[in-house]
């Protein structure tokens, strides 16, 4: 038997494998296929304050190994989860987290405030990186000055376990990691989607309605990685990778770069069995390794 | 569980005609109930250059041989492919996605409009309305004769116009031309439609116009086609909806169009 057990901070997860936020609703629509439980855990949809109805259609363009998105948000805001969705959810038995999000700063610590009272939710990802909302979202977490002031602000309204998503669009995210950490985050997790854009070159038109959306998928994974390694250089709190993760393999490699669990994104679109498939492939890979606990690959490259 | 993921097996895939293939997938565990409208996302393989999969409207469904079929219109790379499985081969299907149309009453007289490859839910809902022959007119559109698929199988079960545009056979014109709609629609109590935007888009103003009950089936780019990523919204009077899960079918009375 492998441990395939992992500690962020105060959050136990029994394996490193999750559901990225925006990938997997809130986790109703994986539970349309298998047991949930079976999770590490689930990074429900983005909230905010109140309901935004997102950027208008198109919102998806594919990309060679990939897809642009720029859904902006869509949610129907805290209130509404709180009543009607969390009391669905709260009895599924894997970690969940709210993805939190905000246009200013009072925003993102009023649903933070929020959040901090359910009871099953046991921590946040504080998201400073969206890059398809006109105000906040990404706007935080390429700056130093804004990333620090709203983790100084939100860490002072939650007192669970608090993960901060990093945006990727930036010149030094070690830099940023090390900035948040500095506040008081417990965890980072990256990367979030990169700002890119898709062009019809027969109709001369731009394929998002924004123009510019957020790119995810294998493309990415590379830059992802190489991100996960410096920001796990940087900083000393777990460390969680996203980026392109399709298969086992791909989450041992963020694993052995420096995090200490994964989200699975962009692959659950094409097959929403995609994380626990990988969960049986890290199984297999210890086993193979005689590795008697996943926590032992975390960070362990030989250079 | 109300969806699944598994691999089907190629039992047959025929050519209709230039652009349509008409492919038979043998499930490898017992079909669950699935309804015209509903559609299934069929991975693409064998290429770098489709990422996501593509999703394809349920065309025949055998619970008895545990088959369904699809009717694959090439439009782009995903469908070019996917027309080049041969008999043998294994394709992923995620499946069953979305809702489908509203079952008609016994004594409904219904419409049933197809353009493109909106033919094969159109053609799947004359079967499984149950209606007696007198009560379905299925309308069919294309550009030319040799976009119709055969549909002479179906003539049993109500009764069948075809347009082109060109003339090459049927009515010459569009669909919203054709006597039955310009003239007669208002023999008719549903109307159900599955096409071109443009088109769909002109039965539903007929339809309001005339107050005639109408479900039309969109067809907006997704990425997952189970809810979870929201970029195949519509808006509605209901706020965005994700054509995957509230949809394919809409009742054309919350629509914005």
């Amino acid at each position: 038997m492998v441990d395939l057990s992992v500690k962020i901070h105060d959050l136990n997860l029994k394996n490193p494998v999750m559901a990225a936020s925006g990938t997997c609703g809130f986790g109703e629509e994986l539970a349309d296929f298998y047991d949930v439980s079976l999770l590490g855990g689930i990074f429900l949809k983005g909230t905010t304050l109140k309901n935004r109805d997102g950027n208008p259609y198109p919102r998806m363009a594919e990309t060679p190994s990939g897809m642009l998105n720029a859904v902006g948000l869509q949610n129907k805001g805290i209130d509404y989860f709180i009543d009607n969705i969390y009391p669905r959810i709260k009895g599924y038995k894997t970690a969940l987290i709210v993805n939190v999000n905000g246009s200013t700063i009072e925003e993102y610590i009023q649903v933070a405030e929020r959040v901090n009272e359910l009871e099953k939710i046991p921590a946040i990802e504080l998201n400073i990186s969206c890059p398809n909302v006109k105000e906040g979202g990404m706007a935080f977490g390429i700056s130093r000055t804004d990333a620090e002031a709203v983790t100084r602000v939100v860490r002072e309204a939650y007192t669970k376990t608090l993960i901060v998503k990093l945006s990727p669009n930036v010149t030094d995210i070690g830099e940023i990691a090390k900035v948040v950490e500095g506040q008081g985050a417990d965890s980072v997790s990256l990367v979030n989607t990169f700002l890119g854009m898709a062009i019809d070159a027969e109709k001369r038109i731009p394929l998002l309605s924004t123009v510019t959306g957020g790119l995810s998928g294998p493309a990415i994974k590379p830059i992802a990685l190489r991100m996960v390694w410096q920001v796990a250089q940087a900083v000393k709190i777990p460390v969680i990778g996203i980026g392109g993760i399709m298969n086992a393999t791909d989450a041992i490699e963020f694993l052995l770069a420096g995090a200490s669990a994964v989200q699975v994104g962009t692959a659950i679109f094409k097959d929403p069995f995609t994380p626990l498939k990988i969960i049986d492939g890290i199984k297999q890979y210890l086993s193979k390794h005689k590795i008697s606990s996943v926590s032992q690959l975390t960070n362990t490259l030989h250079m | 569980m109300k969806k699944a993921v598994n691999d089907f097996i190629v039992l047959e895939n025929t050519a209709l005609n230039a652009t349509n293939y008409y492919i038979r997938l043998k499930s490898p565990v017992l079909l669950p109930e699935i309804s015209p409208g509903q559609f299934v996302n069929v991975e693409i393989k064998h290429t770098d250059e489709v990422f996501l999969r593509r999703p394809f409207s349920v065309f025949e469904v055998s619970q008895g041989e545990n088959t369904i079929s699809l009717l694959v219109k090439v439009l782009g790379k995903g469908s070019k492919t996917l027309s080049e499985a041969k008999a043998g081969d294994t394709i992923s299907l995620v499946y069953p996605l979305g809702k489908g149309f509203t079952k008609p009453q016994r004594t409904d007289r219904i419409l049933l409009i197809g353009g493109g490859s909106g033919v094969a839910p159109i053609l799947f809902l004359s079967k499984w309305s149950g209606l007696p022959k007198g009560n379905i007119h299925i309308l069919i559109g294309a550009r030319s004769n040799t976009d119709h698929i055969d549909t002479r199988n179906y003539s049993g079960l109500g009764e069948i116009s075809l347009t082109t545009e060109d003339g090459s056979c049927g009515f010459r014109g569009l669909v919203t031309e054709h006597p039955l709609f310009t003239d007669e629609i208002n023999t008719f109590n549903k109307i159900y439609t599955c096409g071109p935007l443009p088109m769909m888009k002109a039965i539903a103003k007929a339809a309001a116009r005339e107050n005639i009950f109408c479900e039309v089936s969109l067809e907006n780019l997704m990425a997952c086609g189970f809810g979870v990523c929201l970029c195949c919204i519509e808006p509605t009077t209901k706020g965005n909806l994700c054509v995957c899960t509230d949809g394919p079918v809409f009742n054309i009375n919350i629509l914005k169009w």
